[in-house]
């Protein structure tokens, strides 16, 4: 019998006066009983709407149909079919936008929580006993990955699986990508994504960290001399950009990358950690994408009253639904329609305050986006000890530059067609490289995607 | 891991370390840098290459003790590892179309100069070497720079050692002695930096200043290392570390230099204390 109510079960959670002090995990995932309730909601739809919203294709129904009748490994092995990291999807994809978005069941009520089911389905196979897995036989083929993010992640992980002996090549001393130094703890245990790590080592994946492709080795070396025939260059969207104001290199600015990877990758947040970080006591965080929220609650969780300064409206946030919620429920003071022009300094050459400039939105253009102009002569000055520019990132220039005959967009990215083929031979790329700062769903979709093409490349050579 | 296979003490301060580093060994030029971690719950610093083997596959690093984790690592001896070592980082030295350089190094700022001084001379190029630091006590590597200078000039603040007073009074002299420089190149302290930098604008002599600002992963992703250099910023891990010595904002870097005092004092002397315990 299906559950026609409405509502979907809601997601135990952390009380948000207690988690805004804290950096454990906000969300506590559903118990068996609240998934089973949950996956009796979907009407198992012939035409599986659900599977056109989501990027790799999940076989939605037929999971959730799996978890209904309480077979979650089942359940399991038809998600891993088309994802390499259901825990990390399960918790960070923007579902709302995606499958949960095409959801019939959204029509009239809540949509099925697809995402909630699907992190629910991997932490139960997180928790089972491991079990050794079956290594491949291997092919006498050897393939590169650089970057461990979830693209380069997904990448290794097919080849692997098809026998190739793959090398993940990764500038910094933990594998991950944003995974590790970007999303926080509390919305991405760290543990999920060294287990995913761990199942690939199990593969028979070699992991080299502190290793800077275009520094200590070129993508023509790995080619040429240490027999590489095929590489996949995951290397992500880490450049940050910043507003070119006036103060933007006062004491207290910070990109949200150096904020976010003092606090996840040095756990600067832990008592007695070797790495400083200054969160101030009031925060004025630059930009609304799913970054700024984060550096948001991160600097909430350090002490700091913690103002979002976006120049657009609530409407426009880029950033998840969810992740909006969590942000304000946690405290987070928004200050929509505003546009910083410059940070104050105060006699010693710190953050003082940051000047905005107030705006309003015109009328659609021809597009039919309305922009945000400035309304002359309304200003505000907020008070502030710490900002945090969190307005995007593009690719790293690094690999382009020593890298002859890959092409890259004007803004850096890398060329890249529908396999991930660059315009070097036997050189794939995806994810953020390719595509500028996207989604982990669509970095990992472009790994997989560039490891089929990769295999045939190499079968056929 | 990255095996310590030789240390040893300059000065009481200054600490020489080589470390086993193959692949950062192949490919390291004078100019570039390192990054470290002591252990696993270490702080990432950069420190630059001051000699490579790429036959023996040895990076030399040369340290100055001046808080936690650099105290951290004086502690370690030969034989044990260190977490992590990564590079080579940053831009090498230029150094095409050189005839004559003044290298102008200041305290520990020497041992990055140093392996610039050696290169150059390698090249042919004559180089003067003008290196200064507080007292006789504190000098380093001058029989190296002897060895790779065709004029040494070296100096103290208190006359213990060469002759009394600072790089900028010495180099002064030199070019007002008639002495033609394609290019200064100055590594040390911001301070003195700004002043050597301040002393050949006006003699219009092109320099170049080795930055070494606050980093974290040395690969341009944080932003921590920025600097403005004529206007504009930059990225000294990515960009630099060396930039034209007449554009830099020393100031605004002085600042940004300064962004954790208090912790890092905090840091150090709970290190310092750590290290008394156990002995
Ligand atoms: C704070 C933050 C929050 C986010 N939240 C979400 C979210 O909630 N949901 C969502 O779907 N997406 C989110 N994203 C976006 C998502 O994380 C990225 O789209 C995704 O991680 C891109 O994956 P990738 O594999 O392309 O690259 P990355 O994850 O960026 O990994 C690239 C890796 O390559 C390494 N690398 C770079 N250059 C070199 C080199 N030269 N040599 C060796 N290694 C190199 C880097 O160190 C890094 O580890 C968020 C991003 C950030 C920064
Ligand atoms: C590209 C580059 C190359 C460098 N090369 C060398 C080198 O070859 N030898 C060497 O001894 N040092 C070098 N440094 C400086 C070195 O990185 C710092 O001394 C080190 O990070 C201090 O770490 P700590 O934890 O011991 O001290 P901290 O506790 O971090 O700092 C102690 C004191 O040193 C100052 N300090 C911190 N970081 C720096 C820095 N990056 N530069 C200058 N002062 C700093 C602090 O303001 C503080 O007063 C280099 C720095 C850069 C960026
Ligand atoms: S991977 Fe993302 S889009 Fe696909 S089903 Fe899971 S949550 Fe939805
Ligand atoms: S659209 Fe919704 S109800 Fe239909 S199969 Fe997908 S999840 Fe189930
Ligand atoms: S050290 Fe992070 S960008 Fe330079």
């Amino acid at each position: 019998m299906a559950n026609m109510s409405p509502t979907r079960n809601e997601m135990p959670v952390q009380a948000p006066d207690v988690r805004n002090k804290n950096f454990s995990e906000v969300a506590l995932g559903y118990t068996e009983e609240q998934a089973i309730d949950e996956a009796k909601r979907c009407l198992n739809c012939k035409n599986k709407p659900c599977s056109t919203g989501c990027p790799v294709q999940i076989d939605i129904p037929a999971f959730i149909a799996q978890v209904a009748e309480g077979n979650f490994a089942e359940a399991y092995k038809i998600i891993t079919k088309s994802s390499s990291l259901p825990a990390v999807c399960g918790r960070v994809c923007p579902q709302e936008t995606q499958c949960e978005s095409k959801c019939v069941r959204g029509i009239k009520g809540e949509p099925v929580a697809i995402g909630r089911l699907e992190r629910f389905v991997a932490d139960w196979h997180n928790a089972q006993p491991e079990t050794a897995p079956e290594i491949p036989a291997k092919n006498g083929h050897k393939a590169a990955v650089i970057g461990s993010g979830p693209s380069g992640l997904a990448c290794a992980g097919d080849l692997a699986k098809k026998g190739y002996d793959v090398t993940i090549f990764e500038a910094l001393h933990v594998a991950g990508g944003v995974l590790s130094y970007g999303i926080p703890e509390f919305r991405l245990p760290k543990s999920i994504v060294q287990k995913e790590i761990g199942g690939l080592k199990a593969l028979g994946v070699k992991v080299e960290t502190n290793t800077v492709v275009g520094k200590t080795i070129s993508v023509d070396e790995l080619m040429k001399e240490e027999g590489f025939e095929s590489v996949f260059i995951g290397s992500g969207a880490g450049l940050p950009r910043f507003m070119n104001i006036p103060g933007e290199n006062l004491n207290g600015v910070y990109s949200a990358n150096e904020f976010l990877t003092r606090i996840n990758l040095m756990k600067a947040y832990k008592e007695g950690s070797a790495t400083p970080i200054k969160a101030g006591t009031k925060a004025v965080i630059v930009g609304g994408g799913n970054v700024a929220m984060d550096a948001a609650r991160c600097a909430k969780r350090l002490g700091a009253e913690v103002y979002i300064v976006y120049r657009r409206t609530e409407a426009e946030l880029p950033a998840r639904a969810e992740e909006v919620e969590h942000a304000k429920e946690e405290g987070i003071i928004f200050k929509f329609l505003t546009n910083p022009i410059e940070i104050q300094a105060t006699e010693d050459g710190w953050v003082k305050s940051v000047h905005c400039q107030q705006m309003e939105l015109s009328e659609p253009d021809a597009s039919g986006r309305a922009k945000p102009v400035p309304i002359e002569g309304a200003f505000v000055d907020i008070e502030a000890d710490c900002v945090i520019m969190s307005i995007g990132t593009s690719p790293n220039p690094l690999i382009k530059s020593t890298t002859a005959g890959l092409d890259t967009q004007k803004w850096g990215g890398i060329i890249a067609d529908e396999d991930g083929l660059t315009s070097k031979e036997g050189v794939y790329a995806g994810g953020d490289a390719v595509t500028g700062a996207a989604t982990v769903i669509l970095a990992m979709g472009a790994g997989k995607k560039a490891a089929a093409a990769m295999d045939k490349y190499m079968q056929n050579k | 891991m990255f095996e310590i296979l030789e240390k040893r003490s300059l000065n009481p301060t200054v600490t020489l370390m080589r470390i086993n580093a193959p692949k950062v060994a192949r490919k390291a030029e004078p100019g570039q840098f390192i990054i470290l971690r002591t252990d696993a719950d270490g702080e990432r610093i950069p420190l630059t290459i001051a000699d490579f083997d790429r036959q023996s596959g040895s990076v030399t690093i040369i340290f100055q003790i001046v808080g936690a984790t650099t105290e951290k690592l004086n502690h370690l001896n030969e034989g044990d590892c260190l977490q992590d070592f990564v590079g080579p980082l940053g831009r090498a030295t230029e150094t095409e179309g050189l005839k004559k350089v003044a290298v102008v190094g200041g305290g520990v700022g020497c041992a990055i100069a140093y392996p610039v001084a050696k290169k150059l001379h390698e090249l042919g190029v004559e180089v003067h070497s003008i290196v200064g630091f507080r007292n006789k006590d504190l000098v380093i590597l001058e029989d190296e720079f002897k060895a790779s200078s065709s004029k040494f000039v070296l100096m103290s603040d208190d006359g213990t050692a060469g002759e009394k007073g600072l790089v900028t009074d010495a180099l002064k002299k030199l070019i007002d002695s008639g002495e033609k420089y394609d290019r200064v190149i100055t590594i040390g302290p911001l301070i003195m930096m700004k002043f050597v930098c301040k002393l050949t604008k006006e003699y219009g002599v092109p320099t170049v200043a080795s930055m070494n600002p606050i980093m974290i992963d040395g690969t341009g992703m944080c932003g921590g290392c920025r600097l403005t250099v004529g206007g504009e910023t930059k990225f000294a891990c990515v960009d630099g570390p060396e930039f034209d010595g007449h554009l830099i904002d020393f100031d605004e870097a002085m600042a940004r230099g300064a962004m954790y005092k208090p912790f890092e004092r905090h840091a150090y002397e709970e290190a310092c204390n750590l290290f008394k315990e156990v002995k």
